[in-house]
């Protein structure tokens, strides 16, 4: 399956992703004034220090250590993809005990947040590499 | 073949997707002492606030069973297993043969042997569904609620009931709250964070004796109570597998394929003994995490897949009205430390590995360090003085990060 990979070596560090990310959960046309004033909590979310910078989001993995972990059920692997239902999440934090790669986060809501591919969004490229101006962010299939 | 299933929480459902994956036509039953389709049970004490319905509490959807081809009997509780026939036997007379038996029966609560405990009529365990609506059915505005145990289930229950208008107090043996997974430092943080949500406590203290609605701990003083909780611990259901002859600990003694010392019989979840990874020792590890991923490793080895899972370790993740906790290994060896009185991290280290830590309140990116205790990566591959300060890949070596990430394949894919 396709899935978001991030190349260290093109990133520029100018956190584009994390915005397009916001962006793809508004509805809005417009990402300035979906975000203006706004402060966002993306899935996506940039690494950086001394001059390296990389963007870290969900991987997907093939055995999911967050859904084996999440003691709702709201963690689950639909296709490829690790999907969260939101509402069934009560926020325990298991799944950030448990991803290897910090891709789980809290929410202002109590349940947490992740990457779904824009599944949701009915964009097929994931918001986050349409904004990547340098593709150091990339939407593919490799070697599976 | 023909797997049974004795359980049916999480262990039982690790066990069941994992045999799936191998094997469509298998006959698969389920035999579980309750009347439910399969809950979350660490979900009880968010039933009681409000924040989950019974609904939202199931574990996997309502097409669970069917979809994965499973008989599901329910109100049947295995009496005893007849290992030459390899045959289980139910206490309302029926039986059920196996190719392959998993042994997912879980734990039960500890009644503690205290004198007088007989007499109090309003006493409440707190594991199950139905403890939780017998605890429900039994507050009443103003009831006074006298929780045994200061440990994960007696403040899960606490944190349950707070809102409903009762007064809480709680009593444990030891000096301290959740000291099972928290230093005394950390543990202080909690106490104080619990206090200043209305829980009383009286630790270092234990109850003597007790009258229909009194205690009487070991230092005289009386604690009156409508309602008891009694939330000292949990016990492995071990009996069934006992009886039938099988090595047991405190819990029955399983290898890394998740198998018994009985042939065709597998073991996961609470009712196990198993070693912990950052240790090295055998112990019960009562976890959820941990019972689906050992369910998994039985049901591939069941279905004739090989399969190792030697990765367990003690880890937890607990909120307590608005503070999160999170918790993973040993405690062992020279220690990280940063705190400012009301989050805290500590990361314990020795010999070039991470054993464990303990995060309160910033918890953010918790399992960069569960991996580093679980994968016991040596220390010296990456920044340790950066990961101790800001969990990342950011720490690791570039060549293990561009793995992570896929970075550098983009050219070997042909863009």
């Amino acid at each position: 399956m396709k899935r978001v990979y991030v190349n260290e070596k093109w990133c520029l560090g100018c956190h584009l992703c994390e915005y397009y990310c916001a962006f793809a959960s508004t509805n809005e046309k417009d990402m300035a004034r979906a975000l203006k004033d706004k402060r966002i909590s993306p899935n996506i979310r940039v690494e950086e220090l001394d001059g390296i910078s990389f963007a870290v989001s969900c991987r997907h993995c093939r055995e999911p250590l967050c859904v084996k972990g999440c003691i709702t059920g709201a963690l689950r692997k639909m296709g490829g993809t690790i999907v969260i239902d939101r509402d069934k999440c009560i926020g325990c934090y298991t799944c950030i005990l448990c991803c290897p790669y910090g891709a789980i986060s809290p929410s202002e809501d109590g349940a947490v947040q992740k990457c779904e591919l824009c599944i949701r969004t009915g964009s097929g490229t994931p918001y986050c590499v349409q904004g990547c101006p340098n593709e150091a962010i990339v939407y593919e299939e490799r070697g599976e | 073949m023909k797997y049974v299933i004795i359980g049916n929480s999480a262990a039982a459902v690790g066990a069941v997707e994992a045999i799936r994956k191998n094997d469509r036509e298998g006959r698969i039953v389920i035999a579980s002492s309750e009347n439910y389709h399969v809950y979350s049970r660490p979900l009880i004490s968010y039933l009681l606030m409000g924040k989950t319905n019974e609904e939202k509490m199931k574990y996997r959807n309502d097409d669970f069973y069917k979809d994965n081809g499973c008989e599901l009997k329910l109100n049947k509780t295995a009496q005893r297993i007849d290992i030459g026939q390899k045959r289980v036997i139910f206490e309302d007379g029926d039986n059920e043969n196996y190719d392959t038996l998993l042994i997912a029966t879980g734990s039960s609560p500890v009644i503690p042997p205290i004198p007088g405990l007989d007499k109090v009529k309003n006493k409440y365990t707190f594991t199950t569904l139905d403890d939780a609506k017998a605890l429900d059915g039994a507050l009443k505005e103003n009831s006074r609620v006298l929780i045994m145990g200061a440990g994960l289930i007696g403040l899960k229950c606490a944190e349950g009931i707070s809102k409903r208008k009762v007064r809480i107090t709680c009593v444990d043996l030891s000096y301290k709250v959740l000291s099972s997974i928290l230093d005394d430092e950390s543990s202080e943080i909690i106490k104080k964070h619990l206090e200043e949500n209305q829980i009383k406590f009286y630790l270092k203290r234990q109850v003597i004796e007790f009258e229909e609605n009194l205690a009487l701990l070991d230092d005289n003083t009386k604690i009156p109570f409508d309602v008891l909780v009694l939330a000292v611990g949990v016990r492995p259901n071990i009996s069934l597998f006992k009886d039938a002859g099988g090595r047991t600990n405190r819990g029955i003694l399983i290898d890394e394929r998740c198998r018994t010392s009985i042939p065709n019989i597998y073991a996961a979840g609470d009712c196990c003994e198993s070693m912990d990874a950052s240790s090295g020792e055998v112990k019960v590890m009562a976890l959820l995490p941990n019972a689906y991923m050992q369910g998994e490793c039985a049901g591939m080895n069941m279905s004739g897949v090989d399969f190792v899972f030697d990765r367990a370790i003690p880890m937890n993740a607990i909120g307590l009205f608005g503070k999160h906790i999170i918790t993973a290994g040993t405690y062992s060896g020279d220690a990280y430390l940063e705190t400012d009185g009301k989050s805290y991290k500590k990361l314990f280290y020795s010999k070039n590995r991470l054993n464990g830590f303990i995060l309160v309140g910033h918890i953010e990116k918790a399992g960069i360090y569960t991996a580093l205790v679980r994968e016991k990566t040596p220390l010296h591959t990456l920044d340790f003085e950066l990961i101790c300060k800001a969990p990342g890949l950011m720490a690791l070596q570039k060549k293990e990060r561009e793995e992570i990430l896929g970075g550098v394949c983009r050219e070997a894919a042909g863009s």
